[in-house]
């Protein structure tokens, strides 16, 4: 694989009245394994389905119901984390975690404690060109997802819908790796565009198809230069997890204000204590959701319904040859084979989509060219629309062609915009469009210089105060291009004119 | 029509296919029986009507194809821990109060498809937590065996008490059981019939109430080891809705009756002779290895070490699991919901459910199995016991390395008691009645409880041998040697 060097962005720094405070962030990134039926159930997943209608016997937990893992989801873990270079672990189990709670049938939530599927791998998180952080995933593992718990439907009822109840869940949880709260958003969007890459979860954070707790501590600068020394996370400070959040603007208010929370008690002489909280979004602040008391003894066991998952290695080795082509390597591809900058091959393979979008205009056209096309005109017009590049009015194809157009000469770069803006709104062909609408620009020079004498004839002013100041030279350029409707070459009038006025 | 329900499987059988007798007549019989001995309180629900109807289907297949399975026709108890579809399932729980499964559990359902006729459900402990069918809702179930001379109600054991009691009385031809830490094997000792617990992953769990996941086995229980060879091979087999189901082929159980042991070694564990024990469970266990020495089968005495350890080790491995599977009884979606009041959350509508919907016992293994999985006793309590469990499979495969092929013991550590006699005992007391069955649970083997003698007062004692690894087979094959030598016909005199 091809490879870009990128060093560490600066941790996040908050001034204090005592001095400055770093930032430590892990995260635990749930999220929803693409595929059409639950983890241990044949019933659907299908979102926005009549409450309580994708539920099977075992999803409510009928008794003497029992579950069967689905070999799909397993697949789409391995995939992930072959996706996250992470260890494959070809014995893994599932262990029950015991809560009590109306969306949680079962009374336990079947989940992966002491043997993950999934051990340790690798993120890079790109925060701008050059600079990226290098996150370690600590584990993946798999799970049920839990129900959903309606509570303002009614003044005296809550309500509970199982739809949701026994998806598959990935638990994705990352190293204190994490230094700030933009990389900590950047992390998830990270993750989330490998996934999509991968077709493992579709990323979709309204849906709740991807959450996010965080774990947020502060220390002092060098204390975490301690802890990668020694490996000792008591130098990080106490920390709190905030639990719950799917959204990326969330994640960064929650982390922000928790941050300064923390300093704030720490700066008065008080002590962090550990606990669980929650983010308020409407007032912009976390509290307490339950304490380290109050936490819940989760009393994990090894789930006696399902044996130990055992996994062969042909299998995995299988799965990692019909990866795709990962976001890093994309990226790195395109800036070495076609000539972009860092940026422009960020925001290209940003999703698989416009990457490939793009690779089919740049296909035997220069790279550059047609990244500028896709990026500046395409997908500043479709941001314009507020569409998605799946539902470009435009394909790869009548790009080309307009690219192609300009290469030739046949239009100018403005035309080429009008022309961009014809095929967008109306469609078409784009050199049939030149063609029948007279858009070619005029390179017979004969044409050119007729004009040209034409306009020299008629202004014999402006020709002296040209032959005296070169610059007022364009102003001839510009009516021989208003005089032919803006069709003539434009380098080609810039030669005649200057040597028709002698310059 | 009294004499048709004392038939065997096989006589039935015989006398199906031979055109002598009806299932419509075999299932009018047992049903007649079951009405007559309320005073048993063996079945909580009869199925009259389910009954009838499968007795004429079956009529119809053994006219028709001269193939039917063996147990077409056949009248049966199902065990109310098997979910049956349409008719109460409530392993004999308050919680589970109005529950109609709209699902057939895979072992009722394969009985169902061979034919056998459902008679109704029978009782048993709540949940299966018990040894003498004392703890359910439905009330204790009688043993239909008196001591001489004597009118005192015994326990047929637990927890499948009705299932012993129903075919000990003839109420019908055999039964289903579930057996955790020897719920089937000593009832059957108790009430003089055969109950066989398979092999860990022999028969599917798909369906049937859990207690103890990890332990948890179907088997049949039968007034003859023939009779326990054909049901179990209409029982038995890979279900791929069961995860820990194994994927084996099923032999054909009845053909593997040769009667033939001669060469066989019957190991004799050390550690089952127990200190305390009757003196007359010491000379049955002495006169059954004989009876085998006698048929031409070599006995060695073994050493089981960890033995000692297994009652503590299932005493925490059993209530862990069950605490966990009987969290799902909560009052939100089925089953019985205490009443609120005004104000109360989902706190109190937990704690009234449970507190009001489970019985002593069952909040007793709930509690102990919350307790040892907690934080700080994980390590100490569950941890350890499966540890132990790990050398109690070990010492029984270093025995069966050894060339042992089947071991004897004794099924229980006495007769049957009376009902109520342990109500003030120390639970403890009680879980002592599993002492020699739980060791083959926790290591997964089949075991089989064969009717070998009585007491004294005429009670009926029972043998155990354990097998192999799903080596049904050669187990029920030595059985059957033993039950002939055995030679126990007694039968209860009917009282009810």
């Amino acid at each position: 694989m091809l490879d870009l060097a990128y060093t560490d962005p600066a941790p996040k720094r908050i001034s204090g009245a005592t001095g400055d405070w770093e930032l430590v962030i892990g995260l635990e990134v749930h999220a929803q394994v693409a595929s059409k039926a639950k983890l241990f159930s044949g019933a659907s997943t299908r979102f926005g389905a009549e409450p309580n209608s994708n539920v099977a016997f075992v999803d409510a937990a009928m008794p003497g119901m029992l579950p069967v893992i689905n070999e799909f989801c397993i697949e789409q873990a391995v995939r992930t984390g072959l996706g996250l270079k992470a260890a494959i672990n070809l014995r893994s189990a599932f262990d029950r975690k015991n809560y009590f709670y109306p969306d949680l049938p079962q009374g336990y939530q079947i989940s992966q404690l002491y043997h993950p599927l999934v051990g340790e791998g690798e993120v890079l998180v790109d925060m701008e060109p050059g600079v990226a952080r290098r996150v370690r995933i600590e584990r993946i593992h798999v799970e049920q997802d839990a129900g959903k718990s309606i509570h303002d439907m009614d003044p005296n009822m809550s309500f509970v819908d199982l739809n949701r109840t026994g998806v598959a869940l990935m638990e994705i949880v990352s190293r204190p790796d994490i230094r700030g709260p933009e990389e900590a958003a950047a992390y998830v969007v990270k993750l989330r565009q490998i996934m999509r890459y991968l077709g493992t979860c579709d990323g979709n954070m309204q849906n709740g198809n991807l959450r996010a707790d965080v774990n947020v501590s502060v220390c002092r600068p060098g204390d975490y230069e301690r802890y990668q020394a020694t490996g000792d996370h008591s130098v990080l400070g106490t920390r709190c997890e905030i639990k719950n959040m799917n959204s990326m603007r969330f994640i960064q208010q929650a982390i922000e204000y928790e941050a300064r929370r923390q300093i704030a008690i720490l700066e008065d002489d008080g002590s962090v204590d550990q606990e669980t909280r929650l983010f308020d979004p409407d007032r912009g602040e976390t509290r307490t959701m339950r304490s380290k008391e109050e936490a819940h003894d989760y009393r994990y066991f090894p789930c006696p319904d399902l044996l130990p998952l055992e996994i062969e290695q042909d299998w995995v080795d299988a799965i990692r040859d019909n990866l795709p082509e990962l976001p890093d390597a994309k990226k790195a591809r395109f800036v070495l084979e076609f000539g972009l900058s860092e940026y422009d091959a960020s925001v290209l393979t940003a999703d698989v989509e416009s990457a490939a979008f793009f690779e089919q205009v740049a296909e035997g056209r220069d790279g550059k060219m047609a990244a500028n096309w896709v990026i500046n005109e395409l997908f500043g017009r479709l941001k314009k629309d507020d569409l998605d590049i799946t539902a470009s009015p435009v394909s790869p194809a009548q790009i080309g062609g307009i690219v192609d157009l300009i290469g030739k000469g046949d239009i100018s770069g403005k035309i080429a915009k009008g022309l961009f803006e014809i095929v967008y709104t109306e469609g078409g062909e784009p050199a049939q469009i030149v063609e029948a609408r007279g858009m070619r620009q005029v390179t017979d020079t004969g044409a050119i210089e007729a004009a040209v004498d034409a306009v020299i004839a008629a202004n014999p002013a402006q020709v002296e105060k040209a032959q005296a100041n070169p610059k007022l030279a364009g102003w001839f350029v510009g009516q021989v291009m208003k005089a032919t409707g803006g069709k003539a070459n434009p380098k080609a009038v810039n030669e005649i004119v200057s040597a028709r006025l002698g310059l | 029509m009294g004499e048709l329900t004392t038939l065997t499987i096989a006589e039935a059988r015989d006398r199906l296919r031979a055109g002598d007798v009806s299932a419509v007549e075999l299932t009018e019989a047992c049903l007649a029986e079951i009405e007559a001995a309320g005073a048993l309180n063996a079945f909580s629900v009869t199925t009259a009507e389910i009954a009838r109807h499968r007795a004429e289907q079956a009529d119809d297949r053994l006219r028709t194809d001269a193939d039917a399975p063996a147990m077409c026709g056949i009248p049966i108890g199902i065990k109310d821990l098997f979910c049956t579809r349409g008719v109460a399932s409530q392993a004999a729980s308050r919680i589970l109060d109005g529950f109609r499964p709209e699902y057939e559990s895979t072992v009722t359902q394969k009985l169902h498809d061979a034919g056998a006729v459902m008679l109704g459900k029978l009782n048993m402990d709540e949940f299966a937590m018990g040894s003498s069918n004392e703890t359910s809702t439905y009330g204790p179930v009688v043993n239909p065996w008196r001591a001489e001379g004597s009118n005192k109600d015994l326990t047929p054991g637990g927890s499948s008490g009705g299932s012993a009691s129903a075919v000990a009385a003839d109420l019908c031809l055999a039964a289903t059981g579930t057996d955790t830490g020897g719920s089937i094997r000593q009832p059957a000792a108790f009430t003089g019939i055969v109950g066989l617990k398979p092999t860990y992953g022999r028969c599917s769990r798909w369906g049937i109430v859990a207690f103890a996941s990890s332990l948890d086995q179907a088997g049949p229980m039968t007034k003859t080891v023939r009779d326990a060879a054909i049901m179990f091979g209409a029982m038995a087999g890979h279900d791929p809705k069961d995860s820990t189901s194994a994927d084996m082929a099923v032999p054909d159980f009845e053909a593997a009756l040769a009667g033939d042991i001669r060469g066989k070694t019957i190991g004799l564990p050390r550690e089952y002779r127990m200190d305390g024990m009757p003196a007359e469970i010491d000379k049955l266990w002495s006169e059954g290895a004989e009876m085998l020495r006698d048929a031409g089968a070599k006995t060695v005495d073994i050493s089981l070490p960890h033995t000692r350890y297994a009652l503590p080790a299932y005493y925490v491995i059993a209530p862990a699991e069950a605490s966990s599977n009987l969290a799902r009884y909560d009052g939100v979606r089925y089953g019985f919901r205490a009443k609120l009041e005004k104000g109360d959350g989902i706190t109190e509508m937990y704690e009234r459910t449970r507190a009001q919907g489970f019985g002593p016992e069952v909040q007793r293994r709930v509690m102990i199995g919350t307790y040892v999985l907690s934080a700080g006793f994980y390590d100490a309590y569950y941890r350890r016991a499966q540890r132990v469990r790990t050398l109690i499979k070990r010492d029984f495969e270093e025995a069966f390395a050894t060339g042992v092929d089947a071991i004897l013991t004794p099924s229980t550590p006495s007769a049957a008691f009376g009902i109520g006699d342990m109500a003030d005992a120390d639970p403890v007391q009680m879980y002592l009645n599993d002492v020699f069955t739980v060791t083959v649970n926790l290591a997964g083997l089949p075991g089989i409880s064969v009717p070998a003698g009585t007491d004294a007062s005429g009670l009926p004692l029972g043998l155990q041998l354990i097998g192999r690894p799903w080596d049904e087979a050669g187990l029920l094959n030595t059985a059957q040697v033993l039950e002939q030598a055995a030679g126990f016909v007694s039968k209860p005199a009917k009282w009810w």
